[in-house]
């Protein structure tokens, strides 16, 4: 059985009237049914346009430049626009960062949310309204009859995600893709909703890509992890062995930088320096000029992911390989 | 919420209340409300005598209160040139300018909102960017040259459509003469129409186009593309319904201009409404019309604009919180 | 001076202007109206305000391309006998002189209230928003329409035609200074917290000193992105007002008076007196327009929508 999901040296470029951008430069990775795999990665990194780009949704003036998505044995950037929405909301759902942005402020919930079961399957309204309140029985949503006829400014935060997510399942897909879901709500509701997420892909055999930059939440729900940096992935492997031990001296530092990491009355630690803009990649691995570990060979050659011990892990460093340098980190 | 529309109704009262003021103020140093009542053909010494009868010796704000409460039951004086209640003469008038406005008003809602909404999906279009161009030449021209080369075009080279005049109307409930009943009245207002509505078009197109430009470009439009719902759903119920209720608001406002350039279209098409009665009785000098129309269209703005600005203050909160301004 | 200019030469302004053509056409089209139109008394080939030059005779001649044109009188004349060229040269003076004057009028008041306004906030500020409110909720035609009306009225066409020119400036001038008035508060609300003001406050500068040298320059790119649009609403409102009757009236006439008194000819045949009047007036405004709209753009994209 092949993967649901799987990347292949994916590259999205920008093109203004400066020149071409390149925002993501060959990022591969597969997933597979039912399994959760984390992008993490800071800003800027490539995360989100990645999510986009899978769907193939980059807002103009961006554009897949090469490489593939290849979902459930189809290539879907090759596809046409008709044909792709026949896979967005309906195949592959996505959920947004921000609740309170996502939802039209101007129809009611019960549109919001029918209109979607109408788009991808012939059936009457009448049952579309029964699975649209089967869902939001399932992201226990309390007296979801009422809930239709209301509208999005009438909910809390975690009220307004659970609706998104319960949008995203409406139409059972295979993929769902949330980008920074939590990171717009209170602390308290992020475990809940990150909990309520894990269960229904569990419950479901979804496959979840979730894109953050907290390691706290990726710790907690994924299985695996892969690391972004500049436009590309730096490492990939299941969630506990990165976050016990990882590799790439970037992971390190992401690693290191969590508060949990040092004694109590020491200092963070910090990464020196910023990731770089779109238009100052350094050449080489973007990584260099911050990296500790960095050699000659690392302003020269882009490194390519390589597999290093076992289960999965693959590295993009000139450094892992050549050496046997292997820093745990303090942190359990 | 509450207070919000407490003040802006006490708004609206004093707004009228100054109006009432310069209106009266106007009337009081300007007309000759003798005159208007009885001609000029009478003696100083019955001048007199009528001047206290009328009350016109009295202290200004004691006539000014009078005036005031007068006005609150719908006497506005008696006008010069048509010796009949000012009002009444307004109310016989409005009708005209009333349909001509309406005209205009359908004709901009029909080809603005398609136009607009057309060059905001599709902005590099050659339809586009043409009525882009178009619309900046459009705001440069007056009403009524527009008004002008449209008669010369339609009426004097062609002899399509009439130049002047209402045509044909028929009275309804007694008191309400209107064009639109009669076929030859409806000719008549097309010219007009189009007139009044070209002022008006440039503004709502960019107007449609730039809101809705906007919306395009928010979250919750991209989500429903991920959504994978059709283009014109997406276009039409999800962008369009949030781009109506800013355009609403300026059309309030823009009604209140209308009304200014009613004035211009009337007299170039010689249609017997409101504005061509304002200015025929500047010609006539005559006061207490003048005065009583700063009052009518005054009344007029205030409730048009202060009905506007609580519709907005009802429908925000919704949008406020949804993260657009 | 020499180092304004040379900042000129490099700004960003002259840059995108030089790359615009549309922005640059319009300039030279512009430069070209105004100094015919200021140089009216001096190039027009007839003076139409001296009644010996007109001959009744002479009234409404075509062009003089046309059949029964006259090559005296290159665009025609008018219903007096005036040669319509010279006449219309003349209008755009006159539409130039008041457009300008009333918006210089105009930005004043504006901007003063809207600096003393902003900076001195409070109740000042609320009295003195409140009546621009008040203003703004009537549309500055009506206004400008009535108040000319009831200076008909009141003084009589006789002594209203003497005091035409500055009657006009004034009344537009009035019914505009909102426009100016907001747009600076606003922006002096907004520049009024940041540091520098503080700094000038804590060395010890007047409010005036604060207000006008240092507030103020910030404050003048919305000033002149506005300035474009209210110059040619200016005109625009004149050209109305004047073909209403209200404003300069047909012994010298402007470029609405005109378009008013050609209307009633073109039944019978004698376009060329509204026309040629309407083109100038249109192309003027247009000019201005276009002019503006490349400035919005240049300085600030967002300042207007639409």
């Amino acid at each position: 059985m092949g993967h649901l999901l799987e990347v292949n040296d994916l590259e999205v470029k920008f093109a203004l009237r400066l020149g071409e951008l390149t925002a993501i430069n060959g990022v591969s990775f597969t997933l597979d049914r039912g399994q959760r795999l984390g992008l993490v990665g800071e800003s800027g990194a490539g995360k989100s346009v990645t999510g986009f780009a899978i769907i193939n949704l980059i807002s103009k003036p961006g554009y897949i430049s090469g490489g593939q998505v290849v979902f459930d044995g189809r290539d879907i950037t090759a596809l046409s626009d008709e044909a792709m929405r026949n896979i967005r909301g309906n195949r592959i759902s996505m959920i947004f960062q921000d609740p309170m942005m996502t939802l039209n402020p101007v129809l009611t919930i019960g549109t919001q949310m029918t209109e979607t079961l109408l788009a991808h399957r012939n059936i009457s309204r009448a049952e579309a309204e029964d699975i649209a309140l089967e869902k939001l029985r399932k992201v226990q949503i309390p007296s979801p009859e009422k809930r239709l006829k209301q509208y999005p400014h009438e909910f809390s935060g975690g009220m307004r995600q659970r609706i998104v997510i319960a949008i995203a399942l409406l139409t059972d897909p295979m993929l769902i893709i949330a980008d920074e879901p939590t990171t717009a709500l209170d602390v308290t509701i992020q475990a809940e909703i990150m909990d309520l997420l894990q269960e229904l892909c569990e419950d479901d055999e979804m496959g979840l890509i979730l894109i953050t930059h907290d390691l706290a939440v990726v710790s907690q729900v994924t299985q695996r992890i892969a690391v972004m940096y500049a436009g590309k992935i730096v490492e990939t492997g299941p969630t506990g062995a990165i976050i016990r031990s990882p590799r790439h001296p970037y992971t390190q530092g992401l690693i290191n930088a969590l508060p949990g990491s040092r004694q109590a009355g020491g200092r963070l630690n910090q990464i020196p320096g910023m990731m770089p803009t779109l238009t100052d990649i350094p050449a080489g691995c973007a990584f260099h000029p911050r990296c500790e570990l960095r050699g000659t060979v690392c302003d020269m050659e882009v490194p390519h992911l390589r597999s290093v011990d076992s289960h999965q892990r693959m590295v993009a460093c000139h450094m892992v390989e050549s050496s046997e340098i292997d820093r745990t980190t303090s942190k359990a | 919420m509450f207070a919000f529309i407490i003040r802006r109704i006490t708004q609206a009262i004093l707004v009228m209340l100054v109006i009432s003021f310069v209106g009266f103020t106007i009337k009081n140093k300007i007309g000759d409300p003798v005159r208007d009542l009885v001609g000029e053909r009478v003696t100083p010494a019955e001048r007199e005598a009528l001047r206290d009868t009328l009350g016109l010796n009295d202290p200004f704000v004691i006539q000014y209160m009078r005036f005031v409460k007068n006005a609150a039951k719908g006497d506005l004086g008696l006008s010069f040139f048509h010796k009949r209640p000012a009002l009444a003469v307004i109310l016989s008038k409005a009708p005209a300018t009333m349909e001509l406005v309406f005209g205009a008003a359908l004709i901009l809602v029909f080809v603005s909102m398609p136009v607009g909404v057309y060059c905001a999906i599709r902005p590099r279009s050659w339809l586009s960017r043409f009525t882009m161009a178009f619309s900046t030449l459009g705001v440069s021209i007056p009403v009524f040259l527009t008004a002008i080369v449209l008669i010369y075009i339609f009426s004097v080279e062609l002899n399509w459509l009439p130049s002047y005049g209402r045509g044909q109307t028929v009275n309804i409930g007694g008191w309400w003469e209107t064009g639109l009943l009669t076929r030859d009245g409806l000719i008549h207002l097309i010219l007009p129409s189009f007139s009044l509505a070209s002022i008006m078009m440039p503004l709502f197109i960019r107007l449609i186009r730039s809101e809705m430009m906007e919306v395009l470009e928010t979250e919750y439009i991209k989500f429903a593309w991920a959504k994978g719902l059709r283009r014109g759903r997406i276009w039409l119920v999800h962008a369009f319904k949030n781009t109506l209720l800013p355009v609403i608001t300026v059309f309030g406002v823009q009604i209140g201009i209308m009304f200014a350039f009613t004035i211009l279209t009337e007299t170039v098409f010689q249609w017997q409404g409101m504005g061509f009665m304002f200015l025929e009785a500047v010609e006539r000098s005559d006061t207490s019309l003048l005065v009583a129309y700063l009052v009518v269209v005054g009344v007029i703005f205030v409730v048009v604009n202060t009905v506007v600005d609580i519709i907005y203050g009802l429908v925000n909160p919704t949008i406020r919180i949804a993260g657009r301004t | 001076m020499k180092q304004m200019w040379r900042r000129f030469q490099s700004s960003y302004l002259l840059y995108s202007f030089k790359r615009d053509r549309i922005a640059m056409v319009s300039l030279a089209v512009l430069v070209v109206l105004l100094l015919v139109g200021i140089a009216a008394p001096l190039i027009s080939p007839y003076d139409p305000y001296d009644p010996g030059n007109i001959d009744i005779m002479n009234s409404e001649i075509p062009p003089a391309w046309m059949e029964e044109g006259d090559g005296a009188f290159l665009l025609g004349t008018d219903i007096q006998g005036r040669d319509l060229l010279s006449t219309m040269i003349h209008g755009l003076r006159l539409s130039i002189i008041i457009g300008c004057g009333a918006v210089v009028l105009q930005a004043f008041l504006g901007i003063v209230i809207g600096l003393l306004s902003g900076y001195l906030g409070g109740k000042t500020d609320a009295i003195l928003m409140r009546i621009a409110d008040i203003q703004l909720s009537f549309p500055y035609l009506m206004v400008a329409i009535f108040i000319s009306a009831i200076f008909q009225v009141a003084f009589g066409i006789g002594r209203y035609e003497e005091l035409a020119v500055p009657l006009l400036v004034v009344i537009i001038g009035l019914a505009e200074w909102p426009v100016y008035a907001r747009t600076v508060r606003a922006s002096v609300m907004g520049e009024k917290n940041k540091e520098y003001v503080e700094a000038a406050r804590v060395i010890g500068l007047s409010r005036t000193i604060i207000m006008v040298r240092h507030i103020l320059p910030n404050a003048l790119t919305a000033v002149m992105v506005i300035s474009t649009i209210q110059v040619a609403n200016a005109v625009m409102s004149e050209a109305a007002l004047s073909f209403l009757g209200l404003g300069m009236p047909v012994t010298r006439p402007s470029l609405g008076s005109l378009i008013r008194s050609g209307f009633e000819y073109i039944f019978s045949g004698s376009w060329w007196i509204t026309m040629f009047p309407g083109v100038l007036l249109v192309l003027f405004v247009l000019v201005i327009n276009l002019l503006g709209d490349w400035l919005r753009d240049v300085l600030n994209p967002k300042l207007y929508k639409g």
